[in-house]
């Protein structure tokens, strides 16, 4: 039995999947299917080549390096991480696309109807702009980082098959090789890893919001624009010797946190990984949940959550009363 | 004056500012159940903003009560009740027919879907049709469709009918009449087309410079106001009686009177009810001079 208010709460997600089906499904089930059709021309291109696996093209785009990687480690444990760095790998592009998709669909979330004035008719209908708001953010950082995981776990899945049944034609008992591979684990990771998104995202999540509730026209150029210049400001006060801020700190922790955390794994740094080792056999633990989520243990996440959650209000109150002329 | 509690709208004291101009200029009015008021004005006169307050769209200055509600407070209550229809062409252009009754029927509580769908078979839309491959006139259908189907107590149509052809225009309103209105509902309208609504109000509003000119129900507006054709010899007795206009049509003139006794204009000449529009051109002259 569902509540009156998740039932409104799943018919405005769905309205914003009608909305943006072509960016939120069809935009990773292409890049998908192009990664593969890319890494299927790889082989081929290795095959009429070559001969031989070690022969194959390199093109942009394509994972043979990581494969070719994989199979000169002799032991299980190295086949097995590189395989799983494959998955992930895909997963990864798929991400990266990802962050655009959401980055522009929050630009335009609460801008486009008020541009093409459609706002008038949803404003026509029972709905409370909390909710309304409260449902682009569900769609921007849940539903669409979940369509993608799917896609990339696929794409994965779809890639591993392709290199098995090439190296099979080798005499290669590939089939036995992938049982050193941990696709479910990847995908759990994957899975797993959406809440953390939801999370680093909101900063970034509310900025855009804010941006695409309060322009009037140009919401990219006011969300980008803005919080450059004052970085400029600042970087130019500390060339004349003040000590205002850190410059580094703006750039890294407030500039980048409410523009680019719509993309994933932007909590991930470099410094995690070597800490860990550096190498290969730690790739593993490198991307697994926990280490993800050792994120939450600093203070600068929750206070971005909480910044994100006071810019999300802000976007709320201005779609409420901004009128549409 | 106290207010009926079955009063829809209650207005007193409604001011708006943009900037330095006053788009509503402390207007009173009420409106009771079962009437459909026309709020006619000439461009920027003030009729957007007065609706946007009763929607709860904008702030503004005085006391607003709409259903008993404040639409600034309580605006998503309020709007299980209330229905609008602004402007040809709002409906979002990438809905599917299907897909924007679905969704109404999905988040509105008092919306009927056997009732839009009969609505909808009386039309030429297809349910996988989305509105940016619909005609104007189609999308105001589908839209007219979904409010219908709404069992709300007050509906606002904002220049409805703007740039739909005289078929469509005539069947937005027939449509109204015969299958929607009724002694519970209230219909607010703004239109410039004015000869197309005139038979249909109960209610005259004229808002000119944020100001209420005339407010009265229609028996009232034929009572007080009366359109006399005199021959070329009376007209000087007739502009004696001060006409608010005058005008010549064959030779003859013909002159409107507010409040004049009708027996002292009958012995001048024949005595007609005028038109709205005629009493709007009167009402507003000078208005963009």
């Amino acid at each position: 039995m569902k509540t009156p208010a998740l039932n409104e709460m799943y018919w405005l997600v769905k309205r914003e999947f009608w909305e943006h089906r072509g960016g939120f499904l069809w935009t990773p089930v292409i890049v998908g299917g192009v990664f593969l059709l890319l890494n299927l021309m790889g082989i081929i291109a290795g095959e009429v080549l070559g001969g031989h696996f070690n022969g194959h093209a390199n093109f942009i785009g394509n994972n043979m390096h990581l494969f070719d990687r994989a199979l000169t480690g002799a032991d299980a444990n190295k086949i097995g991480a590189g395989l799983d760095i494959m998955m992930f790998s895909t997963s990864a592009l798929v991400s990266i696309v990802l962050g655009f998709v959401v980055f522009f669909y929050f630009l335009g979330a609460l801008y486009d109807d008020r541009r093409d004035r459609s706002l008038l008719f949803w404003k026509s209908l029972p709905l409370s702009d909390s909710a309304t708001v409260l449902s682009k953010v569900v769609a921007g950082t849940i539903l669409a980082p979940v369509i993608a995981v799917i896609c990339g776990v696929l794409t994965g899945i779809g890639m591993l098959l392709l290199f098995a049944v090439t190296l099979s034609f080798h005499g290669i008992g590939v089939w036995q090789l992938l049982t050193y591979a941990h696709p479910f684990r990847v995908t759990a990771n994957l899975i797993g890893a959406i809440p953390l998104y939801t999370l680093w995202a909101l900063p970034a999540t509310g900025w855009l919001l804010l941006c695409s509730a309060w322009a009037r026209s140009k919401p990219f150029l006011w969300a980008v624009a803005l919080p450059v210049a004052v970085g400029l400001v600042l970087w130019w006060f500390n060339l004349l010797g003040g000590r205002i801020m850190g410059g580094n700190w703006y750039w890294h922790d407030v500039c980048g946190r409410i523009l680019l955390s719509v993309f994933p794994g932007g909590w991930i740094g470099p410094q995690h990984y070597a800490d860990l080792g550096g190498t290969v056999d730690h790739t593993m633990d490198f991307l697994s949940l926990a280490n993800a989520y050792s994120v939450m243990g600093t203070p600068s996440f929750w206070i971005g959550a909480v910044a994100g959650l006071a810019l999300l209000a802000g976007a709320i109150w201005l779609r409420r009363w901004r009128d549409d002329n | 004056m106290s207010t009926n509690a079955n009063t829809v709208v209650s207005a007193r004291g409604l001011s708006k500012r943009y900037k330095n101009a006053a788009a509503l200029d402390n207007v009173s009015f009420e409106i009771q159940p079962g009437r459909i008021v026309g709020l006619i004005g000439p461009n920027g006169a003030g009729k957007t903003t007065a609706l946007k307050a009763i929607l709860g769209l904008t702030d503004f200055q005085g006391e607003l009560s709409v259903l008993g509600l404040d639409p600034r407070k309580q605006r998503g209550k309020l709007m299980e009740q209330v229905c609008f229809i602004a402007d040809v062409a709002v409906l979002p252009r990438w809905i599917r027919v299907r897909e924007a009754v679905d969704f109404v029927a999905n988040v509105h509580p008092r919306f009927d879907r056997k009732k839009c769908e009969a609505f909808l078979a009386r039309t030429k839309l297809q349910p996988e049709q989305r509105v940016k491959q619909m005609s104007k006139g189609m999308i105001v259908q589908l839209h007219l469709a979904l409010v219908m189907a709404i069992d709300a107590r007050l509906l606002v149509l904002d220049e409805p009918t703007l740039g739909l052809d005289i078929l469509y225009r005539k069947q937005f309103y027939q449509s109204l009449l015969e299958d929607y209105f009724d002694e519970n509902k209230t219909i607010i309208v703004t239109t410039h087309q004015v000869e197309e609504v005139e038979h249909i109000l109960t209610d005259l509003m004229f808002i000119r410079d944020g100001r209420i000119v005339l407010d009265a129900d229609m028996d009232a507006v034929g009572e007080r106001f009366a359109e006399l054709m005199v021959g070329a010899d009376r007209t000087a007795e007739a502009r004696a009686l001060k006409p608010i206009d005058e005008r010549q049509v064959f030779g003859k003139s013909i002159f409107l009177f507010d409040g004049v006794a009708r027996a002292q204009l009958e012995a001048l000449g024949e005595i007609r009810r005028p038109s709205v529009s005629d009493l709007f051109v009167a009402t507003m002259k000078g208005t963009y001079a």
